[in-house]
């Protein structure tokens, strides 16, 4: 790869986190002569995280992220984001538990820390954009930048980004999306960089043993109170440890038994119960979202049309039908039933490639069926 | 990035003098101890010695008084640990190295401008009966201004308690007389006043008590442990001697730092440097700009080539808000937007001018958007 004359002088900040990915990134745009300015955010106190390494921004990959920018030889700096991801990830992740939820703290992350604080930090220190190392695509379209999902399905990481502004998507570069993670891991070693074999980072960075119930209860005690867990009817089937425990279409670890298999068909936090029933009971084709974001051209109020959607990150899209109803606020129907739609997680609107816009779910039509849906 | 960098952070740490470098290189170029019997540590001996009487000199104390330490917190922590005294006090602006020293000091105000509230120090001693050492800095780091030591000791001494002052900040900019100033406790480190990194002093008064807190074999007339660190000692004395020579011309530094801080009032009328009607050094500004964190600032300025550090320099590289500003009742918001500028011998009127164009680019361009302040 030539180095790119055009772009000497241009300044990209890179978002680092120290691994495989974002150094990656720093080590491409440098080498197209940009001049490149790493970032790592420290987004909490390492020492109290319980196990270390292998997640994001503990104290090993602040050390990681200047090792490489040391190796690249690009300006490196560490900036202190300990209160803000407090407080608009972690609280709110522990909220979302307390309110009968499964939250993603991920989109909050990127919402309302990286592309929000990150990117204005960035637009002081006078770069032209900012780059992460996330798995999407940035495609120049006639009416500014769209989002589309990586071309690695896999790695695609668009769902964690549907909440994404589009000012802050014309700022914002990833130049990951048109590579596998193979490819990202052979570059990481033309590049010589001593994280190349470094463990990708698999949990939540805050909870980096996958204990989450411990930092829930510490902010949310009445999360962690036992309780009854009942059926449709009410009746008391057996006690729960504590609603944050649980999750919306959960078969594990219930401890009771009924004819048939028995899974979570809804947290009710008022009143601190969890209620059960059989697997046809979690069947939902309406979804109800709130703080919908949109993503080149938002869909007009009282208006509809067709689309596929992601109900969680794990999952293809589906198709469903979309309407408007407030500001904010829109109904999916889904053509076939889902099964095990949680409040808290993310659906993420797509056209093809195109992510078009997404919304937080706030609930779902447990076995209210469509006329349009098949069975 | 900006190729070429000007260093504006010598409170952090101050270039070091060509003199103090030649002199450290001949040191490390002998061999021997200078506990030995022998010629080569006998030889090396007569250098610590002096080092001592420099550095002595240079703050009015005697040289067998004199303790060398590995740098400002270890000499601040011999004393305070050495001193045998229960009750601590300290005053609320005193560097890390005093302030986590020791469990549960008693917190001596100041007031706007950073001076240690004389009144509340009386009071808090006439509260008690027992004799405390009370812990007042000779020149704050941050803003660089300066404390009523004097006085103080009058009021420490009257009630039969004893005083420790860190002098890092203060020796080489300000006269320090430890006699005069009734200083039972002084300390001091080379790297500030141009001498090396890791090594320092600990200057104890005339008949203070002192106890040798850590245990080894009898260097330093038995007050401080271990082998002598010779070159850094030898740096330390030439960086005393050059620095006693060059005080007069310390205040020649206020003009360039009056120029800066001029310079930056005509560009921001919302601007404040922190203490400026207080005496104070005449090499440093704690200058907020108003809605932009120090730590963006720090990045900013760096990137366009200029040193500047956010009150003390942490090694983690974490900007929390200036326990400084907070004790004088400045506002979190606006602690977290001030940067600190100190200028030293090296300091040219281009520095200046250069930093005020990089300074007023950054107020100009984070106008009319939101605060990205912590």
């Amino acid at each position: 790869m030539a180095s790119n004359a055009k772009n000497r002088g241009k300044r990209i900040v890179v978002a680092m986190s120290g691994g495989v990915d974002s150094s990656v990134t720093a080590a491409l745009l440098t080498e197209q002569g940009f001049d490149v300015v790493g970032i790592t955010l420290r987004l909490y106190d390492s020492n109290q995280a319980t196990s270390r390494s292998k997640t994001c921004c503990a104290g090993q990959d602040i050390y990681d992220a200047k090792r490489v920018a040391s190796q690249l030889d690009i300006p490196h700096y560490v900036f202190n984001y300990e209160n803000r991801f407090r407080e608009n990830v972690v609280e709110k992740f522990a909220e979302s538990y307390a309110a009968g939820e499964t939250p993603i703290p991920c989109v909050l992350c990127n919402q309302k820390v990286k592309f929000r604080d990150l990117l204005a930090t960035a637009k002081d220190l006078e770069a032209t954009a900012l780059a992460t190392g996330h798995y999407v695509r940035r495609v120049e379209g006639r009416a500014g930048a769209e989002l589309h999902r990586a071309k690695d399905a896999a790695r695609d990481q668009s769902y964690f980004l549907f909440a994404t502004t589009q000012g802050e998507l014309d700022y914002l570069r990833f130049p990951l999306g048109d590579f596998e993670k193979d490819a990202t891991r052979a570059l990481a070693r033309r590049f010589g960089l001593e994280i190349a074999d470094k463990p990708d980072s698999q949990d939540i960075c805050f909870v980096p043993d996958g204990r989450y119930g411990r930092i829930v209860e510490r902010l949310r005690p009445e999360a962690a109170r036992e309780g009854d867990i009942v059926d449709a009817e009410g009746r008391v089937l057996g006690r729960h440890q504590g609603i944050l425990h649980y999750t919306i279409g959960q078969r594990r670890g219930l401890g009771v038994s009924g004819a048939e298999p028995l899974y979570v068909l809804k947290v009710e936090a008022k009143r601190n119960r969890v209620v059960v029933g059989p697997r046809e009971a979690l069947a939902a084709t309406k979804i109800g979202l709130r703080d919908v974001n949109w993503l080149g051209g938002p869909l007009p109020v009282g208006a509809g049309r067709d689309c596929e959607v992601k109900i969680r990150s794990t999952q293809a899209p589906v198709p469903a039908h979309l309407a408007m109803e407030t500001d904010g606020r829109a109904g999916v129907t889904l053509f076939a039933p889902e099964f095990g739609v949680s409040p808290g997680q993310a659906c993420v609107f797509y056209d093809g490639e195109r992510v078009l816009g997404g919304g937080w779910i706030a609930g779902a039509g447990a076995a209210v069926m469509d006329a349009t849906a098949a069975a | 990035m900006a190729e070429i960098a000007t260093y504006l952070d010598y409170n952090a740490t101050a270039p070091i003098k060509p003199a103090v470098r030649e002199a450290v290189e001949a040191a490390l170029g002998k061999v021997g101890n200078p506990s030995s019997i022998h010629r080569f540590g006998r030889a090396l001996r007569d250098e610590v010695e002096a080092a001592r009487e420099r550095v002595a000199r240079l703050v009015g104390g005697r040289p067998e008084h004199l303790v060398f330490t590995s740098g400002g917190t270890e000499a601040n922590h011999l004393a305070l640990q050495g001193a045998g005294v229960a009750r601590h006090l300290m005053s609320a602006v005193e560097h890390d190295s005093i302030r986590n020293a020791l469990a549960g000091p008693e917190t001596v105000p100041v007031d706007a401008d950073g001076r240690v509230d004389l009144a509340a120090l009386e009071t808090l001693l006439n509260a008690r009966p027992e004799p405390a050492l009370v812990s007042i800095m000779a020149v704050n780091n941050e803003t660089g201004v300066v404390e009523p030591i004097a006085e103080a000791a009058r009021i420490v001494h009257a009630h039969g308690s004893r005083l420790l002052v860190d002098a890092v900040q203060a020796a080489g900019k300000v006269a320090i007389d430890l006699q005069a100033q009734g200083a039972d406790y002084l300390t001091l480190s080379a790297h500030k006043l141009g001498g090396p990194t890791g090594v320092g002093a600990l200057v104890l008064g005339a008949d203070v008590p002192y106890t040798v807190p850590v245990s080894g074999a009898g260097q330093e007339r038995g007050r401080r442990p271990g082998t002598e660190n010779v070159p850094g000692i030898v740096g330390f004395g030439v960086a005393a001697d050059l620095a006693a020579a060059a005080l007069e011309d310390f205040g020649n530094i206020g003009a360039l730092r009056d120029r800066l801080e001029n310079g930056i009032a005509r560009i921001a009328k919302d601007a404040v440097v922190f203490g400026r009607v207080a005496p104070r050094v005449s090499n440093t500004s704690l200058i907020a700009m108003p809605g932009v964190s120090s730590e963006t600032q720090l990045v900013a300025f760096d990137l366009d080539g200029f040193a500047v550090s956010a009150g003390s320099a942490c090694s983690s590289g974490k900007v929390d808000p200036s326990h400084v500003l907070l004790a004088m009742g400045v506002e979190k918001a606006v602690a977290e937007t001030a940067i600190r500028v100190s200028l030293g011998w090296d300091t040219k009127p281009d520095d200046i001018e250069g930093f005020l164009k990089a300074w007023e680019s950054l107020y100009a361009r984070t106008r009319g958007r939101k605060v990205s302040a912590a």
